[in-house]
């Protein structure tokens, strides 16, 4: 399992990137996507959509599973990755190029760790 | 194989029709059709060589054991069959005046009579296509019951975990909000949560009785009380009604309303899929709302009683279900009960000293549920990789990776129309399978060997969805 | 020996004694000792296969088969080649459960796949689903697919068949969400009442095509109206008439759906039948239910499956957007080998036949004096008349002669003629028709 130093976590297992014009970018972490196997579908929200965090911000599909993606922060959908609605497999190749969501007007988040917090905190789930 | 339209030739085809014996007439040019028709052109010879084809791939009851849990794959009599194809019920207009249609009317009230009793309710609706059918309209009239009671705040209806998928969907379909509660180590209804979950705002339970594992809740009459007293509803979800007819009635249990499915219960094929009948009895207080049709009472629709389909339901469906039940009769339906149950039973015994059975009891009622959690962390050997075996032996596999509370499940149910001898092959075969895989399970990853095809690539399937046949560019 | 049941009185009992169990009372031990049934139910004996048949034959003589029907609303008695009959009584399709184990289901996935791709051709969408319960049921459901956070009103004409105008009513009462009735005028959609309905919270359109009435409605301005009032167009069509009409993917809708009975099932008191729905690919993954698609096998070949199984219900529980999880799989099969056996030119041939019979029927109509037929312009196998008399008395003399009239609806009576009735039968009823209403003037 990898995990990228620059990248913040949540225990539900996404990544958040903090951009320097102060959005914030999130996808879903290297150990989710094995965990959930071949992506075949993302339900992802629209541009413009508020999101709250700890709530869903859109869903995932494997063959015979869907798994709720939680927002990791609150905030406005600034960009949605539209690459991925016709390539889910991007989430397994290159789980942390495949971005979901950009979040814009960022009002709060969840508890967020870090690369070798969140390695333990997955060591300690095994 | 090929497609049929693979095989098609422009130009083929059979005289069906006589030349037409009035004046023709065409629609105006801006109201027609503009593309081509592309639909099959074959002889008969061709069509009916590629349906007999098809059918040979296919696996039905009389193909061999079928023990898919939850979907009672009993013996589908023929003589049903053939009183569903008798012209004097083919051919009958839905809208034909009541007098030319006292029939029909008899096989509706006679199916009542038997359901009613069966179930312990009072009145019926056969208009439900299916089972989640049913379900969609037993919910309805839970809620346009509390609506007459001025009661607007009874938005949660309770489904616990180990519920059939349909349950909770249903329930959002009629409008509420699902309340799952946890199952308790027995695999029944934990009715400290279930306390702790009711209230001003409960419209109701639902629940299968036996529940998904197979085991019969022995606190069904202080659940259905508890409901009662916080002034909801008890919904039965009938999918299981084979444990139970002849020994014990919803209507007895607390319930309120029941949907029952003709295609698993009552013996009406499957169909590969369909059509079934969901009918949806209930108790007197809740008949005001049963569905109706309203080109039949001669309404416009806008208003009136609830509908859920066109006209009165899958009649041909229920005809043959009730054909079944005048063949069984009163001691034939609990003969057929114990039957199943005792099916059930003797194949878990013959099972479980090798594959642990989940939330096992010293009985089950007319299904089980095998756990191969053990076996897949010793083996690696899954649930999947022995039900895709069982396909080399010419049995259908059993429900797989359901219900949801179970890890590594399999879900048997053989039914009472399977003789000992199906059951002993079956259960040899399984423990067959099991030393395979502690010896060699490698093999059985990619099981099935001799069938139609290889495993499928569904992931491909799902990501690049090719959903029907794409002519060649010409 | 008991019904279905192969194993005897002795070797049940050998069965219980080889799990220790002494009676099968032993299995129901957890059910309580006051609601344990003490009495057989209050049912007759069970009976020989016999004496079934001459029950259930007696039952079928009390119901009265017509010669010739001239009532449709909803039900249409089409002509169905034998073969249909005998490839859909296959016990191989008849027996087996919906697909879900692809290896050993090759054949009845091939086959809904063979009827998606047909379903798909008739209308001109993009993709289909396995098959809904009937057309008033995958009307509501299409309504159901259309709606999203800020629109959420149905609208649907009133020139529409009232069952399924009952059906979506109910299914929107259940969500909790709004239908409003469009008015009709002069026996079609009011266009301009369209226009102001089609407001920002209104998610879908549906009108049906041919009406209720029989007559065609202009669908493609309808959708342009409802598209430029940012709503889905939702197209309820005859499969008959989509032989020969302008398709709903030509007339610009997003959802087509429709009851398939005609495609080779009979009239049946109304069941069971087959509710079709196609779409556009931009609305694929939010159809219902079962849908087959083609894949490859671990060795490569081409192999079918159950496919996009993460919209359903038993994944997702109660975020689906429909509980539905059969579907009428032995009547999709019955509609596509009745397009196979027919063919491109067979079902144009059905569907001319029908229209120009109905409309040979109409005119001799219209010569009677007093009767006054309603419909104006365009219209196919369906039509309303007024009478001079009561329609009862004329159905009555219809009866009589071994012919079902037309449906008696609240500006006359509506009539319906097939490819099955001849010309001979039309003169016959025409001809009574004309008799009852001299007699009566």
């Amino acid at each position: 399992m990898a995990t990228l130093e620059n990248l913040k976590y949540t225990k539900s297992h996404e990544w958040v990137l903090e951009n320097a014009d102060g959005t914030v970018t999130v996808g879903l972490t290297d150990y989710a996507q094995q965990e959930l196997g071949d992506l075949v579908f993302v339900n992802l929200p629209a541009a413009g959509d508020d999101v709250t965090a700890g709530e869903p911000l859109g869903d995932v599909e494997s063959v015979k599973a869907v798994s709720d993606v939680f927002c990791p922060v609150s905030g406005v959908v600034a960009e949605v990755n539209e690459e991925l609605l016709d390539a889910p497999q991007l989430i397994n190749e290159q789980p942390y190029e495949a971005w979901l969501i950009k979040v814009e007007s960022v009002s709060g988040s969840e508890e967020l760790l870090s690369a070798a917090e969140y390695e333990a905190f997955i060591a300690q789930g095994e | 194989m090929q497609l049929i339209f693979e095989k098609s030739r422009q130009g083929r085809g059979s005289v069906l029709l006589p030349a037409c014996d009035v004046p023709e007439v065409a629609l105006p040019e801006e109201l027609q059709r503009e593309e081509a028709l592309r639909l099959p052109e074959l002889s008969e010879t061709e069509i009916s060589r590629h349906y007999t084809a098809l059918a040979k791939r296919a696996h039905g009851v009389n193909d061999g054991f079928y023990p898919l849990g939850s979907c009672t794959m009993k013996y589908n009599p023929r003589i049903d069959e053939e009183m569903a194809a008798l012209p004097g019920f083919t051919g009958i207009h839905p809208l034909q005046p009541a007098d030319t249609v006292l029939g029909c009317k008899q096989v509706l009230d006679t199916a009542k009579q038997y359901l009613c009793e069966a179930t312990g309710m009072d009145d019926i609706t056969f208009q439900p296509a299916a089972g989640a059918h049913g379900e969609f309209t037993g919910l309805l009239l839970m809620k346009a019951y509390h609506e007459a009671n001025g009661d607007f705040n009874r938005k949660k209806i309770i489904i616990p975990d180990a519920a059939h998928g349909t349950n909770p969907a249903s329930a959002v379909m009629a409008g509420f909000t699902v309340v799952t509660i946890p199952s308790n180590e027995h695999g029944c209804v934990d009715l400290d949560a279930l306390r702790a979950s009711v209230g001003e705002d409960t419209a109701g339970l639902m629940l299968t009785n036996p529940n998904t594992v197979g085991i019969f809740d022995p606190n069904i009459l202080e659940i259905t009380e508890i409901i009662h007293q916080a002034g909801g509803l008890n919904y039965y979800d009938g999918a299981n009604f084979n444990a139970i007819m002849g020994v014990v009635r919803p209507g007895d249990m607390g319930f309120d309303v029941v949907h029952l499915n003709l295609h698993k219960t009552f013996a009406t094929p499957h169909g590969g899929g369909g059509p079934g009948s969901g009918p949806v009895a209930c108790k007197a207080i809740l008949a005001p709302y049963l569905p109706a049709s309203a080109i039949q009472n001669g309404q416009d629709g806008t208003e009136g009683r609830l509908q859920l389909k066109a006209f009165y339901g899958n009649f041909l469906v229920v005809l043959k279900a009730m054909t079944y039940m005048l063949t069984l009769g009163a001691e034939g339906i609990r003969n057929a009960c114990e039957g199943a149950v005792l099916n059930a039973n003797y194949m878990m015994h013959g099972l479980k000293d090798v594959y642990p059975v989940a939330y096992a009891g010293d009985h089950c009622m007319h299904e089980f549920v095998l756990t191969l959690e053990e076996l897949k962390k010793e083996t690696g050997v899954s649930a999947l990789d022995v039900a895709k075996s069982l396909i080399d032996h010419d049995i259908h596999p059993p429900t797989m990776y359901f219900p949801l509370i179970v890890h590594e499940a399999l879900m048997f149910e053989p039914t009472e129309t399977e003789s000992r001898e199906t059951l002993d092959e079956a259960i040899a075969v399984m423990r067959q399978l099991y030393q395979m895989a502690c010896e060699n399970g490698e093999e059985m990853h990619h099981a099935p060997h001799h069938a139609q095809i290889k495993r499928p690539d569904e992931v491909l399937a799902a990501r690049q969805p090719v959903l029907r046949y794409q002519w060649e560019q010409a | 020996m008991g019904h279905y049941i192969p194993s005897t009185r002795e070797e049940q009992q050998a069965m219980l004694s080889a799990i220790g169990a002494e009676s099968p009372a032993a299995f129901f031990a957890d059910v309580p000792e006051s609601v344990l049934l003490k009495e057989p139910l209050n049912l007759p004996s069970g009976k020989s296969e016999l004496e079934v048949r001459r029950e259930v034959e007696g039952m079928s003589r009390l119901n009265k088969v017509f010669g010739t029907v001239l009532r449709g609303a909803g039900a249409y008695q089409h002509y169905i080649p034998s073969i249909v009959k005998y490839i859909t009584s296959k016990e191989e399709f008849v027996t087996a459960y919906t697909p879900y184990q692809a290896e050993m289901s090759q054949g009845i996935l091939q086959s809904i796949f063979e009827y998606q791709t047909m379903i798909c051709e008739l209308t001109g969408m993009d993709a289909s689903n396995a098959s809904m319960y009937d057309g008033a049921s995958a009307a509501a459901e299409a309504v159901a697919m259309c709606r999203d956070r800020k629109r959420s009103v149905a609208l649907v004409s009133a020139t529409t068949h009232p069952d399924v105008v009952a059906t979506i009513r109910t299914y929107c009462y259940g969500a909790g969400f709004e239908m409003r009735m469009v008015p009709e005028k002069d026996g079609r959609t009011d266009m301009e009442a369209l226009a102001e309905a089609v407001t920002s919270d209104v998610c879908c359109f549906y009108v049906q095509q041919p009406n209720f009435y029989g007559n065609f409605e202009d669908c493609t301005a309808l959708g342009e109206v409802v598209h430029n009032g940012g709503a889905k167009y939702i197209m309820g069509c005859n499969p008959m008439a989509l032989a020969l009409m302008k398709t709903p993917a030509a007339c610009g809708a997003d959802i087509a759906v429709g009851e398939g009975q005609p495609l080779g099932m009979p009239l049946a008191y109304g069941g069971p039948y087959l509710g079709f729905m196609a779409a556009t690919s931009a609305m694929t993954r939010k159809l219902p239910g079962r849908i087959v698609g083609e894949t490859k096998d671990a060795d490569g070949n081409r192999a079918y499956v159950l496919t996009l199984q993460a919209r359903e219900q038993h994944i997702r529980r109660e975020k689906a957007s429909s509980n539905v999880c059969s579907n009428q799989a032995l009547c999709a099969l019955t509609a596509a080998v009745y397009m196979s056996t027919m063919g491109p030119e067979g079902v144009k041939q059905a569907a001319g036949q029908s229209m120009s019979k109905a409309h040979y029927f109409a005119d001799l109509l219209a010569a009677v004096p007093g009767v006054t037929v309603q419909n104006q312009g365009a219209w196919f196998h369906e039509f309303v008349t007024t009478l001079p008399v009561p329609a009862e008395k004329v159905l009555d003399a219809l009866a009589e002669k071994d012919i079902l009239g037309g449906l008696p609806v609240k500006d006359g009576v509506l009539w319906c003629v097939t490819e099955v009735v001849s010309k001979a039968q039309l003169d016959k009823a025409a001809a009574i028709i004309r008799e009852v209403c001299a007699a009566c003037n």
